[in-house]
């Protein structure tokens, strides 16, 4: 059984937990570095990335995930996630683990008010994906080797660059786990142990 | 097609928060304080709990000046302090772009019989409890999120500690029931019957519970974490401590930590003074702000 990693400091801990183990995956909480040993993924959760961050650098835990990123191995961000594995994060003198080939906005739909939920077209993904946003970043540029899997109202909301997978929104708020096995699916290997495209899906 | 203020999001907003500590500030100095130590939103209000508590009066919304202050400080998620039941200060918050109102026991309430309805607004609302009847009601309102409700403003950890192990107890009892006792159990609560077979269904309360009234330490904060709340809401605690600072990032570790002891030991040593705290039973019946709200 694959082991996936979901950085346990603070946020959306536990909807990623359920949603890993639904798609037949063992979830992994995180919060030492010595817990980032025998994974084959590593999930970054949605919650505030700057209260992560802060906790990611008084624990030791920065370079342990750049070297996590070094290896290989696939990583997914949402929302908060995705701030902590971009490049550039607009306002920032520097990006936080910087692994991710995308520059990110931060709360760029707006405060909590402007947050929302709408149907998505991901590429690879049969319609509609049922989309969280909340507070949410978007990706404002991609490098050349980034596939661009979604847009909203012309923003980039969700891509992937090699083992990279990030998005603006929450997946994991739903009982929809495509997304989730989409990124299992990146773990080399990975195909035979998961069910097939929109097994699990069920609109709430 | 996209939709503003469903019950997703405004829920969702809460789980993000989950593992968090929440802080009580007064300014924008304070709120960058609490930003930098790793809170995951701040509060902006006019007084701490304590304060409201030692210069008595009437406690209203904070002057939105203030409020405003602190949302162009930090980049976290801000939230603000409606009086119980008073529709327009939240109506003005919510206008102001506030990301969470507390319709809060711990201001003088405008309303004695009635709550907000809460899911005529698009902004999500966080409410008190003390027990899974009053949860029940505040959720039936709309409210997004819960805390318990503790006894604000005192540093004294034993309210906080009684108001969770009670909304816990009540979900266990729940959910270990028959089908056929919940509608008794409702009436018994004050609950709605849908609620209860939520509740059992889930496992858990719908929404995220975080705890308040009266975490002062780090140890506090742990304890919360230990006895099920999802995160905490620390008022007076930290600014009103010797060592503001220091204050907040021990309160934030202990609570992603919380079964560390080794750690939650290192965090405490040397911190300096915490908050004065007030025992319980010298507070007058009248005085207590939990009694706020049924």
């Amino acid at each position: 059984m694959k082991r996936v990693g979901v950085l346990a400091l603070q946020g959306a801990v536990r909807e990623h937990v359920q949603s890993i183990e639904a798609c037949g995956a063992k979830a992994i909480p995180v919060k030492w570095p010595r817990d980032l040993e025998e994974l084959d993924a590593l999930v970054l959760p949605g919650g505030e990335s700057t209260a992560m961050r802060r906790l990611i650098d008084r624990y030791g835990l920065m370079e342990p995930l750049r070297d996590f990123a070094q290896s290989g191995r696939p990583m997914f961000g949402t929302c908060a996630g995705l701030i902590l594995l971009a490049r550039e994060v607009v306002g920032q003198d520097r990006p936080h683990l910087g692994v991710m080939d995308v520059a990110v906005e931060r709360n760029s739909f707006g405060r909590q008010i402007d947050s929302f939920e709408a149907e998505l077209a991901v590429a690879g993904i049969e319609e509609p994906f049922n989309a969280v946003f909340i507070r949410a970043p978007h990706i404002i540029s991609a490098g050349p080797q980034t596939q661009i899997l979604c847009e909203h109202n012309g923003k980039i909301v969700m891509a992937r660059n090699g083992q990279f997978l990030g998005c603006s929104f929450h997946p994991e708020l739903t009982d929809d786990h495509r997304i989730t096995n989409y990124f299992l699916n990146m773990i080399p290997g990975g195909t035979g142990t998961l069910l097939p495209n929109g097994t699990l899906y069920s609109k709430v | 097609m996209s939709e503003h203020g469903t019950d997703r999001v405004k829920r969702g907003m809460a789980e993000m928060q989950k593992g968090g500590v929440i802080m009580d500030v007064v300014n924008a100095e304070q709120a960058r304080i609490a930003e930098a130590a790793g809170a995951t939103a701040v509060m902006a209000l006019e007084r701490v709990p304590s304060d409201i508590r030692r210069d008595g009066g009437v406690a209203r919304m904070a002057d939105p000046h203030i409020t405003e202050e602190v949302m162009k400080a930090v980049s976290i998620p801000v939230m603000a302090k409606a009086r119980i039941g008073h529709i327009v200060e939240a109506r003005v918050l919510e206008a102001m772009g506030v990301d969470y109102i507390d319709e809060s026991e711990v201001l003088t309430p405008a309303d004695e019989e009635f709550h907000l309805l809460k899911n005529q607004y698009t902004v999500p609302f966080v409410c008190g409890c003390r027990n899974l009847g009053e949860a029940a009601r505040r959720i039936g309102e709309g409210a997004s999120m819960l805390r318990t409700k503790g006894e604000p403003g005192t540093g004294n950890i034993v309210e906080a500690v009684r108001h969770l192990r009670q909304v816990n107890a009540e979900v266990r009892k729940v959910v270990t029931m028959s089908e056929d006792e919940l509608m008794t159990e409702a009436r018994n609560l004050g609950a709605s019957y849908e609620f209860l077979k939520e509740v059992k269904r889930l496992g858990r309360l719908p929404v995220v519970n975080f705890a308040a009234g009266g975490v002062a330490t780090p140890a506090d904060a742990a304890l919360m974490m230990e006895l099920g709340a999802d995160g905490v809401f620390v008022g007076s605690g930290i600014f009103k401590s010797d060592n503001p600072e220091r204050f907040a990032r021990a309160i934030v570790e202990a609570t992603t930590h919380y079964q560390d002891y080794k750690l939650i030991a290192e965090l405490s040593k040397d911190l300096g003074i915490a908050m004065k705290g007030i025992e319980i039973s010298t507070i007058a019946a009248g005085e207590r702000m939990q009694e706020r709200g049924w």
